[in-house]
């Protein structure tokens, strides 16, 4: 029998070879200076010093049988809750190039003991699939005929929507006679900055977007607006012109509405709109989950609960007794508190079951839109299962909810915003616009924000995702300032305003061939295709190849 | 391109001397259809008493007559006249033609008991049941119009040798306005309910171009459910109906067509006397915004007469004419046809803020612009 030695292995035992990332470090370009593992958010590599054997051939017995060298190297560490995210902040700090992450190309083994302590995964970040419906759709009615194509650079186009409940005509001519009221609506540019946090997202995160939106619409004359997400808007913020940029959310756990109603009559202006949060495409079924990572002062304070401590929201909002009667009472209480003068909606994860919202919404007079966030939204902070298998796409939740009001002759009047996964792939003008055509008065864009604007690492490979945790290497989602002093705020301000013209530019180069310049070509399905005959069915456009 | 012609006059006039302005423009249209309307009509061998409803359409086969027939006797029609076309249809290229007609009915005693609103309403629904009959039955009739005074025919072909083929020279029919459109066509297949101009409830409307925005419009003005918002075989058919919505839903002055179809930029409305209410109605009215480029002719029942642009002002037209009668035409040679012994110098071309309207009295042509005041009590 051969003599096998003892090791020790456990169940849980690792190597770094069944670790998502896998750190390869070149020692010849190592000059050791320790950056790489000061920067690590997980702490996943640390500087060691190693001995290595050195044989040779033994002809003197006066010389030892083998020599040693010891050198300095950086090693991976194998357990679970120091396991290398892939971010790559080594490879950034590296004067040398002599680090970086590379996914595991082997079988990942982390994956299946990844329940350490019963706790299954959570993490930030979306669902962990590159593929997109929406990077499949293509804008193929070209105008060459009797409709030559406009020009993008010199025409002048109408790309704004409208944010707000429209009334039908024969209403709207009837109520302004009688001098009743008329319902309000906001013309805003359709790509909106999706609802993220104060608490989420970090301060200078919060103010650079918020200083970027301010510059699109004072200096750029791109109506860009932002949502707040649930948690309230810092109080300077509540009473400052700045607020009619802003979507202030509230949700089940109504943190940061203490700060709201104290602020209401210092307020100088109304803001964008109030989002009244039921779901989220991420995480369906759960309300927002600030962990106690980033329960700072500064976030305790705003949310009136005190430091350090996990605040989930409920999944649903406790204080009424149906869904229905809830979306009814909050719509109008809300929409009472701004003296029915800011539009009011309901945003609501991707479902089988949201034509039954819409369809509550229509008799409504008070909603003001309906949000539908699809299954690739982003999060904060999720479980895996929850964000990977949880949900339904956008785009035929869209679709069908937009060809339902179209069939009553409603289309627009509550308008549809879209979200979830716009962007996914760095296709953020033609995934919007995609998803306008199949009937969305907008969309709704988060992720894509913290990749375009702070440079978010982020990716559906689950690269980076810890989101969750607060150690957010770029300084986007922590509350800790020895990271969030990462970012600087202007230079987010400025990546805003730089993408929101990209968008604007690129918009105009989707409708410029279309030949639309006059209104947002809203449910134009006649101008979109896609290589797939069931989903082409399914949306009810056109199958091409 | 497609081109149009539109003419007025005080006097009737033969619809031939509006297809000879069609030949002035002939580089523009490909024979793939002509489509004429006549309000006004005079007829040499009939005395037309104004209020009865005239009938025009095409019958394909005998048995789709004997069911038109049929049809209007039930309903309580009686037939008073019915025009006798001169055909030659050797000129035709289509070879299932049975019959053109065009007759005058007299309306059911029972509707003596109808408002107008009422009688126009039932005008309107038995043009669509008719129409329905020909589809159902694979498209062996075609109904173009059912109104006082309006007649409207539709064919396949060059617009002179549709009307040689018709007869159109010999006099016997003439009308104080007389609409033509000459097509090119971008509908693919050929269908005569495709060609210009379209017709709800007394209005007429014809467009060159191209409207970008169909597909919504369409979709939103099917959702509505009106019985008469149907068809739609052709993208310009849309503004006909967005008018029709205009006037007769809406009842907004005719002015304000244009701020529906082309509504003015915020920034602008700001400035405008009416803003407040022009920005709702814009917003009310989003879903009818039209893409051109396009340049719509159109009239109303009372003979008024109107153009608009779109709001890229990439399609050509001219107004000219003086008083008592006026013409419009997509190119400058077809006013010259219709009406050459005109002061050229006051010839007006659109722009795209512009409605240039023509009063029934056609004593003078009214330049109407966006940027004025709109008729409108309610909105001040």
């Amino acid at each position: 029998m051969v003599p096998i030695r003892n090791i020790a292995v456990a169940p849980s035992s690792l190597t770094y070879h069944d670790l998502p990332w896998v750190v390869q470090h070149r020692e010849d370009r190592c000059t050791l200076c320790g950056r790489c593992t000061s920067v690590c958010p997980k702490e996943a590599i640390y500087l060691t010093y190693r001995r290595q054997r050195l044989p040779k051939m033994v002809l003197q017995a006066s010389e030892r049988g083998s020599a040693y060298r010891t050198f300095y190297g950086i090693r991976q560490r194998t357990d679970l809750a120091h396991r290398c995210i892939g971010c790559g902040m080594c490879s950034m700090v590296c004067p040398n190039e002599a680090i970086g992450p590379h996914p595991n190309a082997n079988d990942e083994r982390a994956r299946f003991l990844d329940t350490e302590k019963g706790e299954p995964i959570k993490r930030g970040g979306r669902r962990n699939s590159r593929e997109s419906l929406l990077d499949r759709i293509i804008f193929n009615r070209i105008s060459m005929l009797t409709d030559p194509a406009l020009d993008a650079g010199r025409h002048e186009f109408s790309v704004n929507t409208l944010l707000g409940r429209v009334l039908p005509p024969e209403e709207y001519i009837r109520r302004k006679a009688a001098g009743e009221w008329i319902p309000p609506v906001r013309e805003i540019f359709p790509f909106i900055i999706g609802s993220m946090s104060f608490g989420a997202l970090s301060p200078n995160m919060w103010l650079g977007l918020l200083q970027g939106v301010a510059y699109c619409n004072e200096v750029l004359g791109i109506p860009v607006v932002m949502a707040t997400g649930e948690g309230g808007c810092p109080p300077w913020v509540l009473r400052s012109k700045f607020l009619k940029y802003i979507i202030l959310q509230i949700a089940s756990g109504y943190f940061g509405w203490d700060e709201i109603i104290r602020a209401l009559p210092e307020m100088q202006c109304d803001p964008a709109a109030i989002e009244i949060k039921y779901g989220q495409g991420a995480k369906p079924g759960d309300g927002g989950l600030l962990m106690w990572f980033k329960v700072s002062k500064i976030i305790a304070r705003l949310r009136g609960v005190p430091e350090g401590v996990d605040l989930p929201s409920p999944p649903v909002h406790q204080t009424l007794y149906s869904i229905e009667e809830s979306v009814m009472k909050m719509i109008q209480t809300m929409s009472m508190a701004w003296n029915f003068k800011v539009p009011v909606y309901p945003k609501i994860s991707g479902s089988t079951s949201a034509k039954a919202v819409l369809n509550n919404l229509v008799r409504n007079p008070y909603a003001g839109a309906l949000l539908i966030d699809g299954i690739d939204g982003g999060t904060g902070a999720a479980y895996n299962i929850s964000m990977d298998a949880t949900g339904h796409p956008i785009a035929s939740n869209l679709r069908e909810c937009y060809l339902d009001l179209a069939a009553q002759g409603k289309q627009n009047e509550i308008p549809l915003f879209a979200a979830g996964g716009v962007g996914k792939n760095g296709n953020v003008t033609r995934n919007g616009m995609a998803l306008v055509m199949l009937g969305a008065s907008g969309v709704h864009m988060g992720k894509y924000m913290m990749q375009a604007a702070a440079g978010c690492l982020g990716s559906e490979r689950n690269r980076c995702n810890v989101c969750n945790i607060g150690v957010c290497p770029k300084g986007i989602t922590s509350q800790n300032p020895k990271l969030y002093r990462r970012l600087d705020p202007d230079a987010v301000a400025q990546r805003v305003a730089e993408t929101f013209m990209a968008i604007n530019t690129e918009v105009k180069k989707i409708m410029a061939p279309l030949g639309r310049s006059q209104s947002l070509p809203i449910g134009m399905s006649d101008a979109i295709a896609i290589d797939d005959q069931a989903a082409a069915d399914r949306l009810k456009i056109r199958y091409v190849c | 391109m497609c081109r149009l012609a539109l003419k007025t006059a005080a006097e009737p006039f033969s619809p031939y001397s509006v297809l000879t302005a069609m030949e002035a423009m002939q580089e523009g249209y490909d024979g793939s259809g002509l489509g004429l309307l006549l309000r006004g009509l005079t007829f040499a061998d009939y005395r037309y008493s104004p209020e009865d409803p005239i009938l025009s359409g095409i019958a394909h086969t005998e048995e789709s007559l004997d069911r038109l027939n049929e049809l209007m006797r039930a309903k309580g029609f009686e037939l008073k006249y019915d025009h006798d076309f001169t055909v030659d249809l050797r000129e035709i290229e289509a070879k299932d033609r049975h019959k053109y007609f065009l007759r005058v009915y007299k309306v059911p005693v029972a509707w003596k008991e109808y408002s107008r609103e009422q009688a126009e309403e039932q005008l309107m629904l038995t043009r669509v049941a008719l129409r329905l009959d020909g589809e159902t039955h694979g498209g062996d009739l075609t109904v173009f119009s059912f109104w006082p005074e309006v007649a409207m025919i539709k064919e396949v072909g060059w617009p002179l040798a549709v009307g040689n083929a018709l007869g159109l020279q010999d006099g016997r029919l003439k009308a104080r306005v007389v609409m033509a459109q000459g097509r090119q066509n971008t509908n693919y297949g050929i269908n005569l309910y495709a060609c210009h101009p379209f017709f709800i409830q007394g209005i007429g409307t014809m467009t060159n171009g191209e409207n970008t925005a169909f597909v919504p419009i369409r979709d939103w003005l099917l959702g509505q459910h009106h019985p008469a918002y149907i068809g739609y075989q052709s993208d310009s058919e849309v503004f006909t109906h967005i008018l029709h919505y205009t006037l007769r839903k809406l009842k907004l002055p005719l002015a304000a067509y244009k701020h529906i179809i082309t509504p003015l930029k915020t920034e602008e409305l700001q400035q405008h006397p009416q803003g407040d209410f022009l920005l709702g109605l814009r917003n009310a009215c989003r879903r009818l915004i039209i893409d051109g480029p396009n340049c719509v002719m159109g009239t109303l029942p009372d003979e008024t007469c109107l153009v608009v642009m779109d709001h890229k002002k990439m399609r050509p037209c001219t107004v000219g004419g003086r008083p008592g009668e006026w013409a419009f035409a997509s190119e400058m040679c077809g006013v010259d046809a219709m009406i050459p012994d005109r002061d050229r110098s006051l010839d007006f071309q659109p722009m795209r803020q512009h409605t240039v309207i023509i009063p029934p009295d056609r004593k003078e042509r009214q330049i109407w612009s966006q940027f004025e005041t709109l008729p409108l009590p309610q909105a001040a």
